[in-house]
């Protein structure tokens, strides 16, 4: 094939074979395709001599460069610390109350716990901590365990109600099944006194009874308080607002009086390091609902 | 034109052709398989790492059998965005009991390879019944069935064995009692044979195996049990302090 056939009507090359009178084309690949096709070989080649690639009978392939991207991002997260520096030590050091009284170093913590925000606690509390059915919102300050900063600290360090037997620093409170303990009309009545505690609409007469339940024959009020504003020692949530962490209708009032739920936060010491614990602190504060120490 | 006009030559020859393509498929075949047999090498020595409890191998087996490594990666990558956001970037070592490994790449949803302790049992089981029930934003589809299925555990030995056969070091006695080593873990009685074939101390693990009824329905062992029970063990084993991340040989 020294003189290969050109085809008339396109001007290219046949490969010289025949079916039938029928001639096959041998269209060239395009210039650019091969070009790149034989870059990337080239490329790989050299990716492979330039960086760790295969792995020996000892150990592997190191490569030239004598970097990896361990190494890299070991490069990068010290920069960062590097960075962050100053304002981090003082993070680590100063107490949370006299982080959030300077102006400078408060916006430094809020912007940190927002990120770790982002990434820890949207799961439960929502992308903007608005909490959802057993989740508190943050947002307001209806708070079950206290919203001060140190309280709001400790909530985050021991998380609550996770793996008492080996945290026994947890926030810890338990309900009672109370549909094991009162009758059903007392249960009743105990629902029409909390709808009247939190300013819906109740029946009066069982409510004065379910009253009488709560403050003696229950002693709710030994968590929730005598007029049911809550005691955030105890952990027993306000139930005179309009603010649930369930649900206020009358049902699930109900529910949670015969058999509670109880949610669990995980604690993040040990997880995250303690300057974030800080920032992820004073961020939740700075929310709305950050209470006065 | 020279030598490829020589094409011509090993087109008309079978024998030539099947000789020329057996050749380049050797090529080919050595230079992919020869170096697994030194992969080894390549797997970091770390404490901690432990072959999957019956358990958690079933629901491995149910995280597999759904599909979730479609929209889930277990893999962190050594990116300080990733590490952020996860925690320490994922190791070999890590998935070396994994057959096959989850490592994914379609990362719809989050990377889970340190999910493990991260969320409680309840979240786990709502989120899968309904995950926007506490993620409002998610496109996770719900899984109730889980809940309600009974896990089907009667052949879980065979399951063990067939990882023996691929190098998991599963010892006999692990075998024989793969059974009641599941039961034990899913209702968090009578655990101490499986904290003795599987416990931290054995294995030098970071964390101790969790056993508990998982999906906060004593009366059965559903297949939701078996899924969280793997999810709140994945990325807890190793014990990052045995392993120095500025070693050379840690550095690839």
């Amino acid at each position: 094939m020294a003189n290969p056939e050109k085809d008339e009507v396109t001007g290219t090359e046949t490969t010289g074979h025949e079916w039938d009178g029928i001639k096959e084309l041998n269209t060239p690949l395009p210039r650019w395709w091969v070009w790149t096709f034989y870059a990337t070989i080239i490329w790989g080649i050299g990716y492979m001599i330039a960086y760790p690639a295969i792995p020996l009978v000892k150990t592997n392939t190191k490569g030239l460069l004598g970097t990896t991207n361990r190494m890299e991002l070991q490069a990068e997260l010290d920069a960062v610390k590097k960075a962050r520096g100053e304002k981090l030590a003082k993070l680590e050091k100063l107490s949370l109350e006299e982080i959030s009284k300077d102006p400078e170093l408060r916006e430094f913590a809020v912007n940190m716990g927002k990120a770790a925000f982002k990434a820890n606690c949207v799961q439960c509390h929502g992308s903007g901590a608005q909490g959802g059915p057993g989740y508190p919102n943050l947002n307001d300050d209806d708070w079950i365990w206290g919203g001060t900063l140190e309280a709001i600290h400790y909530t985050i360090t021991n998380g609550a109600r996770y793996n008492p037997d080996t945290n026994e620093d947890t926030r810890q409170s338990e309900m009672p099944a109370f549909g094991e303990q009162l009758e059903p009309q007392q249960i009743n009545a105990v629902v029409e006194y909390v709808l009247k505690l939190s300013g819906q609409p109740h029946d009066e007469a069982k409510a004065k009874e379910g009253e009488k339940v709560f403050m003696e024959e229950a002693g709710c009020n030994g968590c929730h308080g005598d007029k049911g504003e809550g005691i955030q020692d105890a952990g027993g949530p306000r139930l005179s607002d309009g603010i649930w962490l369930y649900s206020g209708t009358r049902e699930a009032i109900k529910s949670q009086i015969m058999k509670p739920k109880h949610g669990v936060m995980p604690a993040w010491k040990g997880r995250l390091d303690p300057a974030t614990i800080k920032a992820l602190t004073i961020y939740v504060h700075s929310l709305g609902g950050g209470a006065k120490s | 034109m020279g030598i490829m006009d020589k094409h011509d030559k090993v087109e008309r020859s079978a024998t030539l052709l099947l000789i020329l393509s057996f050749i380049v498929v050797t090529v080919g075949g050595l230079v992919e398989i020869i170096p697994l047999f030194w992969l080894d090498n390549t797997i970091e020595k770390v404490k901690g790492m432990r072959p999957y409890t019956p358990l958690e191998l079933a629901g491995r087996n149910i995280y597999v059998r759904e599909g979730c490594y479609l929209c889930h990666s277990q893999m962190i990558r050594p990116f300080r965005d990733e590490v952020e956001r996860y925690g320490h970037y994922s190791l070999a070592a890590e998935s070396m009991y994994d057959h096959g490994f989850q490592w994914g790449s379609k990362r719809t949803g989050p990377d889970l390879a340190r999910v493990g302790g991260r969320y409680s049992d309840k979240w786990h089981r709502q989120h899968l019944i309904d995950p926007r029930s506490v993620v409002p934003e998610s496109v996770m589809p719900g899984y109730p069935f889980l809940a309600k299925t009974e896990l089907k555990f009667d052949d879980i030995s065979d399951h063990l064995k067939a990882l023996r056969m691929l190098g998991v070091p599963y010892t006999d006695e692990m075998i024989q009692n793969a059974k009641a080593d599941l039961v034990a873990q899913a209702t968090g009685e009578e655990t101490d044979g499986l904290i003795k074939r599987y416990g931290k101390e054995v294995f030098g693990s970071a964390t101790e195996v969790k056993a508990r009824d998982f999906d906060g329905n004593p009366k059965k062992i559903t297949e939701m049990d078996a899924l969280i029970a793997y999810l709140q063990m994945l990325g807890t084993l190793v014990d990052f302090k045995t392993f120095d991340e500025s070693n050379v040989e840690n550095l690839r």
